[in-house]
């Protein structure tokens, strides 16, 4: 125990030392940042606008069009097609709509739009849904239907869901457990992604280099592969508590960093109504945000977190290390050994997906079960809650069936890396590591 | 007490007696030569000793007790041939990293590779990265590495490869000098001439089995074929039908001399003095080891055979 703990503590100060490691977990957060800020940026600037001049020579708007849209801009012009082009060449208009003098509105009559440069397609779509808009609140009046009759005819029931003892259970909040699950559930994935495979090359780099002998002599191979197991995951951990501080400290910061953003964003949203109704919702929105988000049972999310990224890690860095020592020089010979493993780790993700919508259905139940898949799976179900999202006996089964699971992948990997950390120079199969594993001896 | 004693030790493999039904006794303070041809199982027989595989059949004792792996890793040191390093590491930092993997403390371990370092004259390089050294360099480290820590038994596997003749003789010097404090060496090799320079003792293997167990000077008598080297102030003419030796080579002022069984060295300085001839030098020329080893080893083709074991 005393050796596995050197090892562990060589492989974790190599790594942390290393700059690469202050890069990552000083400059990935960062990145992070500036790609959300960069994000809040472009959705409150919105896209440039669209300037269109209507010739409605049927007069169907009667040179009346509510100007409430903020990307696209109709203006009147009864000027001729030639001084049209010129403006539009100019640029003072981007393109004009031209409504036929035969255009009958319950005709299905298309309508054409000129411009010098191509349309996009959000724009596109923005002009067509304005103008149908328009078009067919045109049509409902034709039929004597006033707009607000319509508006009345219109409107959308909201449906509380409740649980069975009446309870009622916010739409939000499914809406941040569906976050939070996926959040976390993807959270493990990455991780025994990028530390498993970290504990693949390091087994690598050990058989390569050649000093595996070296070290076999004075230390047992299983306390060598649970040294590097535990000193990569001990980086992991570090490297996750500094990325989930900086986050925390960056997203304190951003109000100090972009005043006024909040403002502008509520403003920019709904500009039509009162900016004094519009804060007061705005308000009020955000305390039942804040409401959801306490109204989620942190320390269980966070508890059962370190529980299946240690657990899966463990499980699954076994197995890397396990295909590591198999490997000879040739990388390429690792990629084949390895997709056995990463295949139910791709697996887990797709189920995760699906759990996360649905926490108890039948696929959801059985990935969260079998510990191949849930340290991923359970996350998302986790989020939802005990015991919505999942019975407590469950996620107690899941959590026993993933210590049995990594003990016995443990127990298998020992046995093939033992083995394999000495062989040179033989192409290994799975067949070939599978004798190793389960001969007597 | 012997150091070591190996008992009727066997490992197969599914193709292979990799080590078939081997003893031998180490001595203290004995240098001790293990030899073979490639294949012929000496790695196996060595990652037995140092506790890396365990053997199918057969037992180890070290120190007179039953070999533990656990325990009894400290007090050995063994540089295998397939040896490397951490590349990236700071030398002085995996120097020592390495002596804490034998159970040497970190205070301990730092102060003997700091002592070490000064004897080889390697201070400067303790902040270097191995990946910074040349092969030669990279193999006076692991020879540092490996009897830092006082090992009463010493293993090397072809530890002059890659070494300039002024730091093979640094760390031959270095072997005799451990030998004298009491450690016990075994050294194996390819290169027969450094074994008769170091080794008192010699087994050899050939295809898992050992065939050859002997003191160097031992085995030398055991393979003698009754060669003299006799120079004369004047090359005699030879006369025909000499009943005590046969003439098998000839030399510059001198002849190669095979004695007849029965006969002895006598009965040939006995010939020629009585034929008058001045003699000024009379040799018996034993075979090297390279000549017995060949010996012994050709007929067996050049790699081992894969073969199905039932056993």
């Amino acid at each position: 125990m005393n050796k596995t703990w050197i090892v562990a503590q060589r492989e974790f100060l190599t790594r942390v030392r290393k700059k690469t490691f202050l890069l990552t977990t000083i400059l990935l957060p960062l990145l992070i940042f500036g790609f959300y800020a960069m994000i809040i940026y472009f959705s409150i600037k919105g896209a440039d606008d669209y300037k269109i001049a209507l010739v409605d020579k049927a007069n169907i708007f009667n040179n009346n069009i509510p100007s409430n849209d903020k990307e696209i801009i109709f203006e009147f012009s009864k000027e001729d097609t030639a001084t049209l082009n010129r403006k539009v060449e100019k640029g003072t208009i981007d393109g004009y709509l031209l409504i036929p003098e035969d255009y009958k509105l319950l005709n299905n009559d298309t309508l054409e739009l000129r411009s010098a440069k191509t349309v996009g397609l959000t724009t596109r779509g923005s002009i067509e849904k304005r103008i149908n808009k328009l078009l067919e609140e045109k049509r409902f009046l034709l039929q004597n239907i006033p707009k607000e009759k319509l508006d009345s005819l219109r409107r959308d029931t909201e449906i509380t869901y409740r649980g069975l003892n009446g309870n009622r259970e916010q739409q939000s909040k499914a809406g941040i457990s569906y976050a939070v699950g996926f959040i976390s559930g993807f959270l493990i994935y990455i991780i025994l992604f990028i530390y498993g495979t970290m504990v693949m090359r390091g087994v690598m780099e050990e058989k390569v280099n050649r000093i595996a002998e070296v070290i076999v002599s004075s230390v047992r191979p299983f306390q060598l592969m649970m040294g590097k197991i535990v000193g990569i995951g001990a980086v992991g951990l570090v490297q996750f508590i500094i990325w989930a501080l900086l986050i925390i400290f960056l997203q304190v910061l951003l109000p100090f960093i972009f005043p006024g953003m909040t403002e502008q964003m509520q403003t920019q949203a709904q500009p039509g109504i009162g900016a004094g109704v519009q804060m007061a919702q705005s308000n009020s929105a955000m305390s039942t945000l804040m409401e959801n988000i306490s109204s989620i049972n942190w320390p269980l999310i966070l508890g059962s977190f370190i529980f299946y990224f240690l657990g899966g890690y463990l499980l699954y860095s076994s197995l890397f290390a396990a295909v590591g020592s198999a490997v000879n020089e040739d990388p390429q010979d690792a990629q084949s050994l390895v997709l056995p493993i990463t295949m139910p780790i791709v697996f887990s993700i797709v189920i995760m997906m699906k759990a996360v919508n649905d926490p108890n259905s039948g696929l959801a139940v059985f990935g969260s079960l079998f510990p191949l898949t849930s340290p991923v799976v359970m996350m998302a179900r986790i989020a939802h809650g005990v015991p919505e999202g999942v019975p407590l006996w469950q996620l107690l089964l899941s959590a026993v069936f993933l210590i049995i699971g990594f003990i016995g992948t443990t127990w298998v990997a020992a046995k093939i890396y033992r083995t394999g950390i000495l062989l040179y120079g033989k192409k290994v199969t799975w067949k070939v590591m599978w004798k190793w594993a389960f001969r007597k001896s | 007490m012997n150091v070591l004693e190996v008992n009727n030790l066997k490992k197969y493999y599914a193709t292979q007696k990799a080590v078939d039904d081997v003893s031998f006794t180490l001595a203290p303070g004995s240098i001790f030569g293990l030899l073979g041809p490639n294949g012929a199982g000496k790695t196996t027989l060595i990652r037995m000793i140092t506790g890396i595989f365990y053997p199918d059949e057969g037992q180890i004792l070290f120190n007179g007790k039953k070999f533990n792996p656990l325990n009894d890793v400290i007090n050995i040191g063994y540089m295998p041939e397939e040896r490397g390093l951490y590349k990236k590491m700071k030398i002085g930092e995996q120097a020592v990293y390495l002596s804490q993997l034998k159970g040497l403390d970190k205070a301990t371990a730092t102060q003997k590779v700091k002592e070490w370092f000064i004897k080889f004259e390697m201070q400067s390089w303790w902040n270097k990265k191995v990946e910074d050294l040349s092969k030669g360099m990279g193999q006076k480290l692991q020879f540092v590495i490996t009897v830092l820590h006082q090992p009463k038994l010493i293993i090397l596997d072809e530890p002059f490869s890659g070494l300039d003749p002024v730091n093979t003789n640094l760390i031959k010097d270095e072997i005799y000098n451990l030998a004298q404090n009491g450690s016990s060496i075994i050294f194996s090799t390819h290169r027969m001439e450094q074994v008769e320079e170091i080794c008192d003792h010699i087994i050899l293997m050939n295809k898992g089995q050992k065939i050859l167990d002997g003191t160097v000077k031992g085995v030398k008598q055991q393979f003698k074929e009754n060669l003299f080297s006799i120079s004369f102030e004047n090359l005699p003419a030879i006369a025909n039908g000499i009943s005590a030796f046969d003439i098998v080579g000839r030399q510059e002022n001198g002849l190669v001399v095979k004695i007849k069984d029965g006969y002895k060295p006598n009965d040939v300085l006995q010939h020629f003095l009585q034929h008058q001839q001045s003699i000024t030098a009379f040799n018996e020329l034993l075979p090297s080891l390279n000549d017995i080893f060949i010996k012994l080893v050709e007929g067996t083709p050049l790699s081992r055979q894969f073969e199905k074991i039932t056993a």
